[in-house]
């Protein structure tokens, strides 16, 4: 290997890391030059309102998709919670509360009996997605509900100078990169996505690790139907089911590989907010909202293409 | 060494009494005494399959034994399993790689580390790790932050390495190298082997897998050879050598073996024998006529099944040298069985892809159904009815249906990837007679086997060395001491 390959070769590597950046950048700057009010504290906070639930979300997919599996309940999951709530969290907190614990519990029992019978994940969360649908239909028939006070209060609340959006993103993808990417623990967890057969070999239980995972997908599933309940004020049950396919998106979009255990938490909140932008960016262009949903997806299989000559590249 | 029994017994690190190891119904493991002292450098050589991986699996507490204790220090140790054997200082480096792609080098330490934990843990893991590469291997420019899937195969393997011999809480006290140089090159080999020597001298137990028979010769206080799962040898260091341990390897000579004068050929050699190149470069010809049973032999993984699938693509493809292949897969779970199929369409599958005539466009059932009950018959499929999944038959009556399979079909070429793989003898013995029969009715054989035994049924037997043919050896000097000899030839360079 001669020096100037590897210089090529860790070029490629970084520009391969800093592609969910470069995107996001892509995204944002026509927005900017076409309105740049976007820029203002107020408008950053209008545009950017969504993506918190969204970017938490994300990091729930991103929990499974460590562990080389995919979570296609987590839209339902995060309507459900919502439906819980803005209903029995309203009306009996306590019992509210209770709920939301089990619900983060079923998901950890869920991910050690996934490991313990090797069932496909895909197949599991998918029948989940209906009982949570189901059981979120059986809270709340016909949207309405109402969001707890203090939740309400929570999501408004004014950061001072940046928007408090933003604020959100940076503070929960700095909390997620520490847990995941820099803990002892974070990386032995991330090892059992990379070679499960050597974590079992050194004596690590996977079960376990896959147990913290998804209890992980969880919390963050949780925490992104309450916040969704404090912007909306009210909850439906299908409030949140396009989160689902925007969750798997915003990890491949942000580095994350379905297989391997290669993930990337900063990565991953940057592709969940490039995908909220990309919604509003065709909203300025004035085409209809049909189309938001297709550039969604074109500006993924874009990225992806990019990542791929990258790689290629860098195995030349 | 001239110790006596009793230094020697405080010397004893970890102890086998009898140590034995079944999967299933194959025995993997049968009998195992030795004692590992402290401070020795042992090489461990014997064929495949012979159950090197298997003992130091046991010892590494990977896999519980099912016979035998094992002693620790002089102390019985009922529950051994992979946190007993870190603690009591045993570290593998196993061969297929144990590191984890997705994780920086340092980062990777911290599954063999529990230790490693709380605030600067990655400054500890990466020094540690910097260090110890830099001792066993100078000069090799890795820092730490590399993720490992961006590493080369050989820079995978030093950082394997190097992980089995830090230290955080349990000492390092027996190493197990299993085939660590084989993703290495000639200078890093060298540079480990030094390091062994020099590991050794200072307390350290290492034990060396190798098939690089030169290796164990250099750094070896005691050779272990290996065989069938047991041990036929221990030879001290002084008088190992290559010559020494290949007669240690091959001292069990195969009793049975079918007289090559025996076996008549219908004399076909008139025809033009088929030829291929296959290989890197395609320079090895590999030649073989109608109704021969050719065999490739040598080490696992030396590019047969590689030159078995050229010379199927070779046959599959349009051109000169077209003609009908079928292929017998040796990994029967990956390569062979539809697993949700029954044994009946698990059978006539190649059949319908050659040899059977359509009615009207669609498959002849009662034709397919005939076929299936006459090979039944034939090469004795029993335990399950054609009907019941494959699955419900056992490993051996699964691999008659995927000979029946092949032989079923219009196929005039068999290529078989070590189809005896954890098979029975009496299933073995009816597979060998079918081969026979099926070569004096003209077909082709090109068989890979892992079985020395089995290559007394070929007529030419080509032995592969790093996906190249070394030697060509004809029935009557394929002998097990010739074999040997070309499975581990070493290239001069």
């Amino acid at each position: 290997m001669t020096p100037a390959r590897i210089t090529f070769r860790d070029t490629q590597a970084r520009l391969r890391a800093l592609l969910p950046a470069i995107s996001l950048v892509a995204v944002l700057v026509p927005i900017l030059v076409m309105q740049p009010a976007v820029m203002s504290y107020f408008g950053s906070s209008l545009l950017l309102n969504l993506a918190v639930p969204i970017v938490l979300a994300t990091l729930a997919q991103l929990a499974i998709i460590t562990v080389n599996d995919l979570d296609l309940s987590i839209g339902p999951f995060v309507s459900l919670v919502a439906c819980i709530g803005a209903t029995l969290l309203v009306k009996e907190p306590w019992l509210g509360a209770l709920a939301l614990v089990a619900c983060v519990l079923a998901y950890a029992a869920v991910g050690a009996l996934i490991e313990l019978r090797q069932i496909p994940s895909i197949v599991v969360t998918l029948g989940l997605s209906f009982v949570w649908s189901g059981l979120a239909i059986v809270l709340l028939p016909s949207p309405g509900g109402a969001s707890p006070g203090w939740l309400g209060t929570a999501m408004s609340y004014q950061t001072p100078f940046i928007a408090a959006p933003i604020v959100w993103s940076v503070l929960i993808a700095i909390a997620g990169h520490i847990l995941l990417m820099r803990t002892s623990a974070g990386v032995r967890i991330r090892g059992a996505g990379g070679n499960p057969r050597a974590m079992r070999r050194f004596g690590w239980s996977l079960v376990r690790s896959k147990a913290t995972l998804y209890g992980i997908a969880g919390v963050f599933g949780v925490l992104s139907g309450l916040s969704l309940l404090g912007l909306t004020t009210s909850a439906d049950a299908n409030l949140a089911l396009r989160y689902t396919l925007l969750s798997i998106a915003a990890v491949i979009l942000g580095g994350g590989e379905f297989v391997g255990g290669r993930v990337s938490v900063i990565g991953a909140v940057l592709g969940a907010i490039t995908l909220t932008l990309a919604a509003s960016f065709l909203a300025f262009l004035n085409i209809s909202a049909d189309w938001q949903v297709g550039m969604q997806g074109a500006i993924l299989i874009v990225v992806l293409s990019l990542r791929v000559l990258l790689q290629r590249g860098e195995r030349q | 060494m001239g110790a006596t029994i009793n230094t020697e017994d405080e010397r004893t690190l970890i102890r086998f009494e009898g140590v034995g190891k079944t999967f299933g119904r194959v025995r993997a493991l049968a009998d195992i005494d030795f004692a590992f002292t402290r401070g020795e450098c042992v090489g461990i050589a014997g064929h495949n399959g012979a159950g090197k991986s298997t003992l130091m699996a046991v010892l590494a507490g990977v896999y519980a034994p099912t016979q035998g204790r094992i002693e620790v220090d002089g102390q019985s140790a009922p529950h051994y399993d992979a946190n007993a054997a870190r603690k009591a200082g045993v570290r593998c480096v196993f061969q297929e790689l144990s590191l984890c792609a997705n994780l920086t080098v340092a980062e990777n330490m911290t599954i063999v580390h529990p230790k490693l934990r709380g605030r600067g843990w990655r400054r500890t893991a990466t020094a540690l790790m910097r260090d110890k590469l830099e001792e066993i291997f100078p000069g090799n420019g890795l820092k730490g932050n590399e993720l490992v899937s961006d590493l080369t195969l050989t820079q995978q393997q030093m950082v394997e390495i190097a992980r089995g011999f830090t230290v955080t809480d349990a000492p390092v006290r027996l190493v197990i190298l299993d085939e660590p140089t084989s993703s290495l090159d000639a200078h890093t080999a060298d540079q480990l082997l030094a390091f062994v020597r020099r590991a050794a001298e200072s307390g350290i137990t290492c034990l060396l897998i190798t098939h690089m028979l030169g290796e164990i010769e250099r750094v070896a206080n005691r050779v272990m050879v290996m065989r069938d799962g047991g041990i036929v040898g221990v030879l001290p260091g002084n008088e190992a050598n290559r010559a020494s341990i290949i007669q240690a390897m091959g001292q069990h000579l195969e009793a049975e073996k079918t007289p090559a004068a025996a076996r008549i050929r219908n004399a076909q050699s008139d025809d033009k024998p088929f030829r291929w190149n296959v290989g890197g470069r395609k320079h090895t010809l590999i030649e073989a006529s109608r109704g021969e049973i050719v065999g490739f032999a040598g080490l696992a993984g030396q590019g047969q099944t590689e030159a078995l699938l050229a010379i199927y693509e070779a046959a599959t493809s349009h051109g000169a040298g077209r003609m009908k292949a079928a292929f017998v897969a040796g990994d029967r779970g990956r390569d062979g069985v539809f697993p949700v199929w029954s044994i009946a369409q698990n059978l006539d599958l190649r059949w319908l892809l050659g040899g059977a005539k359509r009615k009207r466009g669609l498959v002849d059932r009662a034709a397919a159904r005939a076929l299936v009950e006459a090979w039944r018959t034939k090469i004795g499929i029993r335990g399950a009815p054609m009907g019941a999944g494959i699955l419900s038959l056992s490993g051996g009556n699964q691999q008659k249906v995927l000979f029946a399979r092949a032989l079923s079909s219009d196929a005039q070429l068999i290529l078989m990837d070590d189809p005896t793989r954890g098979v029975d003898v009496g299933t073995k013995r009816d597979i060998y007679r079918l081969v026979h029969d099926e070569a004096a009715k003209g077909r082709t054989f090109i068989w890979y086997t892992t079985e020395n035994e089995e290559l007394s049924h070929c007529d030419r037997t080509y032995v592969f060395r790093s996906s190249a043919v070394t030697r060509v050896l004809h029935a009557d000097e394929c002998t097990e001491e010739a074999l040997l000899a070309a499975s581990f030839e070493e290239q001069a360079a």
